[in-house]
């Protein structure tokens, strides 16, 4: 057939779809109008039809493509399943890869405080001692009250800033990961350092009181919460070192998807931990020991949710 | 054919054709949206400003937001398309054609800070140039590509110029019919030089050089799609 014969016979279909996709309304009728352009532009390349026409079809086709497949899945139930046990069980599945990562926060952390016990020059090393001189000053004068001007509003400001320093943190973690892991390696590493260094050093200055009320609670989302991510970004790496069976890009990918759950649960929990961190922790409200107490319950919490939740399928 | 076209074949069968957007065009289109956002920022420092601290943590807030998620909101409810993209006529596709959900935009978003390691996008531009279809390391966890959106669709159809049709002096095979339609298609849109000196390369077939061989092969075109 002529190419001028098959425009005239089927111009009035096209018109009509372009026009039902630019109505972007649910028309009842878009599939079927759709599959017949599709069997157009299969006519029109195989009949070497010119590239104008083809370009059009294949324009047609790319929207309609789009309008029908187009994911419109509500995210409400989604979440809600998510949050009741398919986070639990996505960490449960690469529960080697969250080990590790475990382990490269918690080792130093474990590590240095007793390490700077016995030599306090150890602190140095890691972290500025004009930072550490700042941090002792700041648990030092805060009379339960950590140096902040006892007012709400700083409590927002530093809600603000917690979330935007955290949650990147977070984020950092899990894209460093591309990097063969290297990326996350550091990030867990470095926090873990840095964390453990911080606690040796004010455990030794002897504001042990004033620091582990504080971060006893928040820390039982917010450790958890960069392990994940970083487990995560551990996963990216190994991908791309060991991609088995598949390609590497199809490695990567199918990694990324594997791990977004974590680093969604990670997102979660560092906001939670940033409330905690701006209005609970902070507070002169509440004594000591109640926060030591809500640390303690918050931790065995977390680490029920993560062995136990989501086991029995539904 | 040498292009850079990528094809994906949908569930219908027939073969979807998308041209992947190369690094210049995404420059600037990533440009145009850092503009915006620093916009954003002094727009909301100036507002929250008079609220002292409780503005500070809302700004800082507001900073996350746009960080990460600027792109992702765009990408999700503006059809693939940030501000910039639109500006560009760009839009970030799933490899397989479809447009991207909320999980694979999010992906690229967070991806996009190891792209930009060790500086300047230096990983993402590497990434972009050794594989196929220029996509950042981001592009290639998420699997999505970013597409130039299809040409204008009202171009230009006829083949203009010619009123008689001509036959060819002995059959032509589909893509030499195809390649001589393709050419009048086009013809109003090449210089006058340049469509003579295309035309001069199919003497064999016209018989004649400079405008007469233009206006044979327009009028065999006329005949070869059907138009008289």
């Amino acid at each position: 057939m002529k190419q001028e014969r098959f425009e005239q016979a089927h111009r009035e279909e096209w018109d009509a779809l372009a026009a039902m996709l630019a109505a972007g309304d649910g028309d009842q009728r878009l599939p079927q109008a759709y599959r017949r352009v599709c069997q157009h532009l299969a006519l029109a390349r195989d009949r070497c039809y010119t590239a104008g026409l083809v370009q059009r079809l294949n324009g047609l086709v790319m929207a309609g493509h789009q309008a029908l497949y187009g994911s419109t899945l509500g995210l409400g139930p989604q979440w809600g399943r998510f949050l009741a046990g398919g986070l639990a069980r996505s960490v449960r599945a690469r529960y080697r890869t969250v080990l590790l990562a475990a382990m490269l926060v918690g080792l130093p952390m474990a590590i240095l405080p007793p390490a700077i016990a016995r030599d306090p020059q150890l602190a140095y090393l890691v972290e500025d001692p004009q930072d550490l001189a700042r941090m002792e000053t700041m648990y030092q004068s805060g009379a339960g009250r950590f140096g902040r001007a006892n007012q709400a509003q700083t409590d927002v400001a530093m809600f603000g800033f917690y979330i935007w320093n955290n949650v990147r943190i977070t984020f950092q973690a899990f894209a460093g990961g591309i990097i063969l892991g290297l990326g996350s390696i550091f990030f867990l590493l470095y926090n873990g350092v840095h964390g453990g260094a911080v606690a040796g050093y004010l455990a030794h200055a002897g504001l042990g009181r004033q620091f582990w009320p504080f971060v006893a609670t928040h820390s039982a989302l917010e450790l958890p919460a960069l392990v994940l991510a970083g487990a995560a970004g551990l996963h990216l790496g190994w991908a791309l070192l060991a991609p088995g069976r598949r390609s590497r890009g199809q490695a990567l990918a199918a990694a990324a998807r594997e791990g977004m759950p974590l680093v969604y649960g990670a997102a979660l929990m560092d906001g939670l931990a940033a409330c905690i961190e701006a209005f609970w922790s902070a507070s002169a409200l509440v004594p000591p020991a109640v926060k030591l107490a809500a640390g303690a319950l918050l931790w065995t919490a977390m680490a029920g949710y993560f062995l136990l939740a989501g086991r029995r399928r539904a | 054919m040498i292009d850079t076209l990528c094809a994906v074949e949908t569930p219908e069968g027939v073969e979807l054709e998308f041209s992947p957007a190369g690094p210049v065009p995404r420059a600037l289109a990533w440009m145009v949206d850092a503009g915006i956002r620093g916009a954003a920022y002094v727009a909301l420092a100036t507002v929250l400003q008079g609220l002292g601290q409780v503005g500070l943590g809302l700004l800082m807030l507001c900073m996350f937001l746009l960080e990460w998620f600027y792109p992702v909101g765009f990408e999700v409810l503006a059809r693939g398309q940030t501000p910039g993209k639109r500006l560009l006529g760009l839009r970030v596709l799933r490899a397989d054609g479809a447009p991207v959900g909320w999980s694979r935009s999010t992906v690229r978003s967070l991806l996009a800070f190891a792209d930009f390691l060790p500086f300047g996008f230096a990983a993402g531009l590497t990434a972009m140039l050794l594989g196929r279809h220029s996509r950042r390391l981001g592009d290639l966890a998420a699997g999505t590509v970013v597409v130039h959106l299809s040409l204008d669709p009202a171009r230009r159809l006829q083949p203009g110029g010619a009123t008689a049709t001509l036959p060819p002096p002995f059959p032509l095979s589909l893509p030499e019919q195809r390649a001589v339609m393709g050419f009048a298609e086009r013809a109003p849109g090449l210089t006058l030089e340049r469509a003579r000196e295309l035309a001069d390369l199919l003497e064999p077939l016209t018989g004649a050089r400079g405008d007469e061989g233009v206006a044979r092969l327009q009028a065999m075109a006329l005949g070869l799609r059907g138009l008289s």
